[in-house]
């Protein structure tokens, strides 16, 4: 099978999802080529091993995020079979756009693969799971963190093409973010509270926990809505998908539009007085008790393991 | 690009909405299928609302006519009656019975020929939709029309044909420019979204809504080309482990250090 994969690129270079993109790939029995925006992160791709070829697509556009030219020149460069994305906001935009250059499927935010093509995919916010198949070329984004990594240690050959395009979306300012806290979608360990922190002024104690062991925050959707608070931090169906290692839930009911964006976490714990709350019935670990009670413990716990 | 009223640019706009189950609402799955018939509750799709909002608000600064459209079977004429009484001048729906039935492509197509027809040069959206949350439309929809595209807006401001809107960056966020004709997605944006008045719902049920079908906007869907073969529910997760009182919270986190190995 033919698979030219989009690599995800950061400021700083390729990002990590890229090599799990090319295990998804290999995990088909591909070699894929690596298309990389801008030459970012080309010498990191042909070290993923299992890489046939790695392609710096360069151009006057690649200097900050245009969609449409940035997919004009990946479809000249792209091959004619299965196009691979990371499912991330810049990845899915591509995706859609390259698909309908080339008049061929699109499935996005896909978290298994089968040889034929067999695609799986969460449809409903994750409250259910769709398979589809798809005969021949198609591009397919990747959930962040569904397939691990391929290793290192490969050594494929970088070429360059040239293509510029013309650029739509111009930028005019650029904003620093005021925190330089961790998002919520990239962090190993999200600590999030609900609408049982009683107050605004509480969050600030669970922010406490989540900075005692490098966590991110998040948040529910009530409170993001009642409280002011950044809708980044928003975990839940109108908010973010998160699949963290770790998952605390402190003064969280567990709606089911909250569930549906952490119940594909590895591990959660939920810390709630109600017995019977929601939460409790997608929890690993489940603590009936009072935030109150339970954080100034739990901050003293996580101060043992440091 | 763009109609001249009194010498004066209008910023029409075309806002594309699609219906879908409540985010409250349970999804059954039967037979092989999600059971569209136990839904107990169809909403406009959230990012959807902000879209719409923002285009009222675009109109109440700088005028220019709200078109609003969908693509989906005879219910989703209620969300367009929602959308007059917030405000929509227009309303067209694009009738098809099965959604589901047709792939993005199918369904981008349809919905680009409809922005042709209302005559737009601006289309809103939503990012991605509640219920197969892909965000496909946008970007493929201004591909059809080979215009730009920003999705994950959180705030826009129009002025004659230049739109300059807020996306979200790794290191916080940026403005960008862009002109139309153009497609601008929406995140959440951090404006309340307006109620509709009595005066409007009144207004509302006698606004006619335009109804079109692919022949009508002279669009060749032809077949789908992704085949669905199955839904499922989620796996179930096994239950937990439930522990009382906060004097419990030292044995969770040995646990979590022990056991699951993750801190």
């Amino acid at each position: 099978m033919d698979v030219t994969i989009i690599a995800e690129i950061t400021n700083d270079g390729l990002h990590s999802s890229t090599a799990q993109l090319v295990a998804a790939a290999t995990s088909l029995g591909a070699s894929p080529v690596i298309l990389c925006p801008g030459g970012i992160g080309a010498s990191d791709a042909a070290a993923i091993s299992g890489v046939a070829r790695v392609i710096s697509l360069m151009g006057d556009q690649f200097a900050s995020f245009d969609g449409g030219s940035w997919v004009a020149a990946l479809d000249a460069a792209a091959g004619d079979g299965v196009i691979f994305a990371a499912a991330t906001a810049n990845g899915r935009e591509l995706a859609a756009r390259l698909a309908t250059k080339r008049r061929i499927p699109i499935i996005q935010d896909v978290i298994g693969l089968e040889p034929g093509l067999t695609i799986t995919r969460p449809i409903y916010s994750g409250k259910a799971v769709e398979k589809s198949t798809c005969e021949g070329a198609c591009v397919i984004t990747i959930r962040v963190n569904a397939f691990e990594a391929s290793q290192s240690g490969g050594s494929a050959e970088i070429s360059t093409v040239n293509h510029s395009a013309d650029v739509a979306v111009a930028i005019k300012e650029a904003i620093q973010k005021a925190t330089e806290r961790l998002d919520v979608s990239e962090a190993e360990i999200i600590v999030s509270g609900g609408r049982g922190l009683g107050s605004i002024e509480n969050f600030s104690k669970l922010e406490a926990v989540a900075d005692q062991i490098g966590a991110a925050v998040g948040a529910s959707r009530a409170i993001v809505d009642e409280w002011g608070l950044p809708h980044s931090m928003q975990v839940g169906q109108t908010g973010k998908t998160v699949v963290p290692q770790l998952y605390f839930a402190v003064g969280i009911s567990g709606a089911i539009q909250h569930l549906a964006g952490m119940r594909s976490s590895k591990y959660i714990v939920a810390i709630n007085k109600d017995p019977d709350a929601p939460i409790f019935s997608v929890a690993d670990y489940g603590i009936v008790a009072k935030w109150e009670d339970a954080l100034p413990i739990l901050s003293s716990e996580l101060a043992k393991l440091q | 690009m763009g109609r001249l009223e009194e010498g004066v640019l209008m910023a029409d706009i075309a806002v594309l909405l699609k219906q879908v189950p409540d985010t409250n609402a349970k999804i059954l799955v039967s037979g092989d299928r999600v059971d569209e018939s136990a839904v107990n509750k169809w909403s406009m799709s959230p990012y959807d609302e902000f879209a719409l909002e923002a285009a009222l608000q675009s109109k109440a600064s700088s005028g220019g006519v709200v078109t609003v459209i969908t693509c989906g079977p005879a219910r989703a004429a209620k969300m367009l009656t929602d959308a007059a009484a917030v405000g929509a001048d227009n309303l067209m729906h694009i009738k098809v019975d099965d959604l589901t039935a047709l792939d993005s492509l199918q369904v981008q197509s349809l919905l680009a020929a409809a922005v042709e027809k209302s005559g737009a040069g601006i289309v809103f959206c939503g990012k991605q939709a509640a219920d197969t949350n892909a965000g496909s439309t946008g970007p493929g929809v201004a591909e059809l029309l080979g215009v730009g595209c920003v999705t994950m807006i959180s705030e826009v401001s129009i002025e004659g044909d230049s739109c300059t809107a807020l996306r979200p960056t790794a290191d916080g966020a940026e403005r960008v420019v862009l002109s139309a004709p153009c497609v601008l997605a929406f995140d959440k944006t951090l404006t309340d979204l307006r109620r509709p008045n009595v005066k409007g719902i009144m207004m509302a049920k006698r606004k006619q809504i335009e109804s079109v079908t692919a022949e009508d906007l002279g669009v060749d869907i032809g077949t789908a080309q992704v085949s669905i073969s199955s839904h499922r529910p989620p796996p179930k997760k096994p239950a937990g482990q439930k522990f009382e009182g906060a004097e419990s919270v030292p044995e969770v986190v040995s646990k979590l250090r022990e056991e699951a190995k993750v801190l």
